[in-house]
């Protein structure tokens, strides 16, 4: 068990493309910490050069307060979990767990002792036995988690680990994984590109795109105070709607209506000289069917009349979504980059559709016209051109209504 | 007309021409067969099966120096050159499946290059070096070239089974604390099996059955190998050639490598990478 420093970590590969840049993040004792972001952002390359499977360009690695930037793998005490599990098929299942301390030449009848009990904790003595080709995806993976904990190591990396498992085994795994990385209280970095796992497993997320850190934070920081359109837009399911906005003296006027400013946020939006045209983003749970939005919260924010394209019911909630302002798109390379990675360009999604989410009590219909309501207290202003979140002071000061974390649905 | 179930007109073409390959195959190995069981004055008897069958070729051939030596020479240059070929050609194709390093691919040209070269036209050059060089008339006379020319082939072949391998069981490896050297031969080289082995068949089956090199660079049965040794047979009279001993010395070099590829076969298509990563 160690702190990880991560401190100016530089990665550019010999064909001179910069893999990641500049990237700065202390891991505290014990602490669970997610990288997270779209493919290609570099996440992966920040946890091999942890492991030290790659080399740092520039920038120091301390692992346990030394730097460990020359050390290999095997000197810098710490275990990996890979995304294919990558098991050893020709030896068991007690084989695998055990083969790193053979290697360090522990006593036969020690590892014998430490391989059950992690297969006691995971749940897989009665398949100590048996070889990798014979067990099943969840197993596999579990066996792979077997072989890390086994070590008793400084620190856990874990790349994708339970991307490989079908989603009703994936959300049981997780809760696994977390109960584990508690139980032993192993320092832990966990990339993945699913900002859910993110969300619901890290003490700590750490958002990444091209490289460059965005944000890290607590999940409940990224969700309500996203520093950026990046952030905004990465974090959350189903994701935040951003609409074009424009400042039109005291209000921010959008295609569904003029929301009221509060000083903070006209002070901080003239301050960033960002001109009057703005991106506004309003998570769905932030939109409520109007006749069930009580009359106390109604000033603080707009209702709006809407046609209701689709209506989608999961039984605890209901999803409406219907389409506002095409004439003015929002454009920003981070909006672009975004829908290039939940694949709405590819499905030819429309950007302007705008989701929110109600009670499940609404009466509105599919097809049918209804007045929804908007809280002009939770929506956040962005500026297109640097995508900074010119709300978030506002935000971190005021009263930030803890709006309960919940999950989409799995898509 | 492709149709699932054949008609029983194409099921007899079918057969018949499986039967016309199968006979093709087999007549020259039979009619060896029928050879070495015939007496020396009915190996011109045009009748296929001997009239008197006798294992006097055998007894006499598995008695005589002139070919037991060769046939230890054969196994043992045999086994020598293979081992060889197999250590140095997993090792280069490794290299090869895994690294880029400067020169990488004029490597595998010369590797191609060298597989491609016509041995005759070495044979010339590369007797006067061996006579220069002691080398002549020896065992390691014939293993070393028979490493030079089996090495392109083990590097192709093993580099293929390396390719096949996911690196991330030698990051799995590395993670775990073993030295390169340690994930070669405890992770990587066991998975190669099946291609080791395959390489070692293919390299083994042409040492065995080189004729060319072995008549060219031996001199006495000390180093000769069965192939060439058989040249060197005598029959019972200077009049009569030796058709029978020649047959049945024949059909005993045929039979190590019939066993061989029976019993490596099974272990060429077990598979063992099954269940390394997801699936």
């Amino acid at each position: 068990m160690a702190p990880i420093t991560l401190d100016h970590i530089t990665k550019r590969y010999p064909d001179g493309s910069l893999a990641v840049n500049d990237f700065n993040l202390q891991i505290q004792d014990g602490e669970f910490v997610i990288l997270v972001g779209p493919s290609g952002c570099g996440k992966s390359t920040t946890l091999n050069m942890i492991a030290g499977l790659e080399d740092i360009t520039s920038g120091e690695l301390l692992i346990g307060g030394a730097v460990v930037n020359n050390k290999t793998p095997k000197d810098r005490d710490i275990a990996m979990v890979f995304q294919s599990y990558a098991l050893y098929p020709h030896m068991s299942v007690r084989e695998n767990m055990g083969f790193a301390l053979k290697l360090a030449k522990v006593p036969k009848d020690v590892i014998n002792q430490k391989v059950e009990e992690a297969a006691r904790i995971l749940d897989l003595t009665q398949h100590l036995d048996r070889k990798p080709a014979n067990l099943s995806g969840g197993q596999r993976q579990r066996v792979a988690m077997g072989r890390a904990i086994v070590r008793d190591p400084a620190a856990f990396l874990m790349d994708e680990p339970l991307s490989n498992l079908d989603a009703k085994l994936r959300v049981q795994m997780r809760t696994q994984v977390s109960r584990i990385q508690r139980r032993l209280g192993t320092t832990t970095v966990y990339v993945t590109h699913d900002q859910v796992e993110a969300l619901t497993l890290g003490d700590r997320v750490a958002v990444m795109r091209s490289g460059l850190l965005q944000q890290v934070g607590t999940p409940g920081e990224l969700y309500h105070q996203p520093y950026n359109l990046f952030v905004a837009g990465f974090i959350g399911s189903p994701a935040m709607n951003f609409l074009p906005g424009s400042l039109e003296g005291g209000a921010l006027r959008t295609s569904l209506g003029d929301f009221p400013l509060t000083d903070e946020v006209r002070r901080e939006v003239e301050g960033a000289n960002a001109g009057r045209d703005v991106i506004v983003g309003i998570r769905p749970e932030d939109f409520e069917d109007a006749a069930l939005v009580p009359a106390e919260n109604r000033a603080r924010g707009i209702t709006f009349k809407t046609a209701i394209d689709v209506l989608e019911s999961i039984g605890s909630d209901v999803f409406v979504y219907f389409s506002r302002g095409r004439d003015t798109g929002v454009s920003s390379a981070e909006l672009d980059e975004l829908a290039a990675d939940s694949g709405s360009t590819d499905t030819g999604a429309d950007a302007e559709t705008v989701t929110a989410r109600l009670d499940a009590a609404t009466r509105i219909r599919e097809g049918a016209d209804a007045e929804l309501w908007a809280d002009g207290a939770a929506i956040h202003v962005f500026d297109p051109a640097t995508g900074r979140n010119l709300s978030l002071a506002a935000k971190a000061g005021g009263p930030v209504p803890p709006a309960p974390q919940q999950e989409g649905p799995i898509t | 007309m492709a149709t699932a179930t054949l008609t029983g007109r194409q099921r007899g073409g079918w057969a018949a021409a499986n039967l016309v390959v199968i006979v093709l195959a087999l007549i020259p190995v039979v009619w060896l067969l029928s050879l070495s069981f015939k007496t020396p004055g009915a190996v011109t008897d045009p009748s296929f099966w001997p009239a008197h069958w006798t294992g006097g070729n055998y007894g006499g051939i598995l008695t005589s120096a002139q070919f037991l030596r060769p046939l230890l020479n054969s196994i043992g240059i045999g086994l020598i050159s293979t081992f060889i070929s197999v250590v140095l050609a997993s090792m280069a194709a490794y290299a090869i499946a895994r690294l880029s390093f400067p020169g990488k691919s004029v490597l595998i040209g010369l590797a191609l290059l060298i597989a491609m070269f016509p041995l005759i036209a070495l044979v010339t050059p590369l007797f006067t070096i061996e006579r220069t060089l002691g080398l002549f008339n020896t065992w390691f006379g014939l293993i070393i070239p028979y490493v030079a020319f089996g090495l392109p082939l083990g590097i192709y072949t093993l580099s293929a089974f390396f390719r096949e391998i996911p690196w991330e069981l030698e990051k799995a490896a590395k993670m775990d604390g073993a030295t390169p050297f340690q994930a070669f031969t405890l992770v990587i080289a066991p998975l190669a099996a099946p291609g080791m082995v395959t390489t070692a068949i293919l390299v083994f089956l042409a040492c065995w059955n080189d004729f060319l090199l072995a008549i060219s660079f031996t001199s006495t049965i000390s180093s000769r190998t069965a192939p060439a040794a058989m040249e060197y047979f005598s029959g019972g009279s200077v009049f009569t050639t030796p058709t029978g001993p020649i047959a049945a010395a024949a059909v005993v070099i045929t039979i190590p490598i019939i066993i061989f590829v029976l019993f490596f076969q099974r272990r060429i298509v077990a598979g063992l990478t099954s269940g390394a990563v997801k699936g």
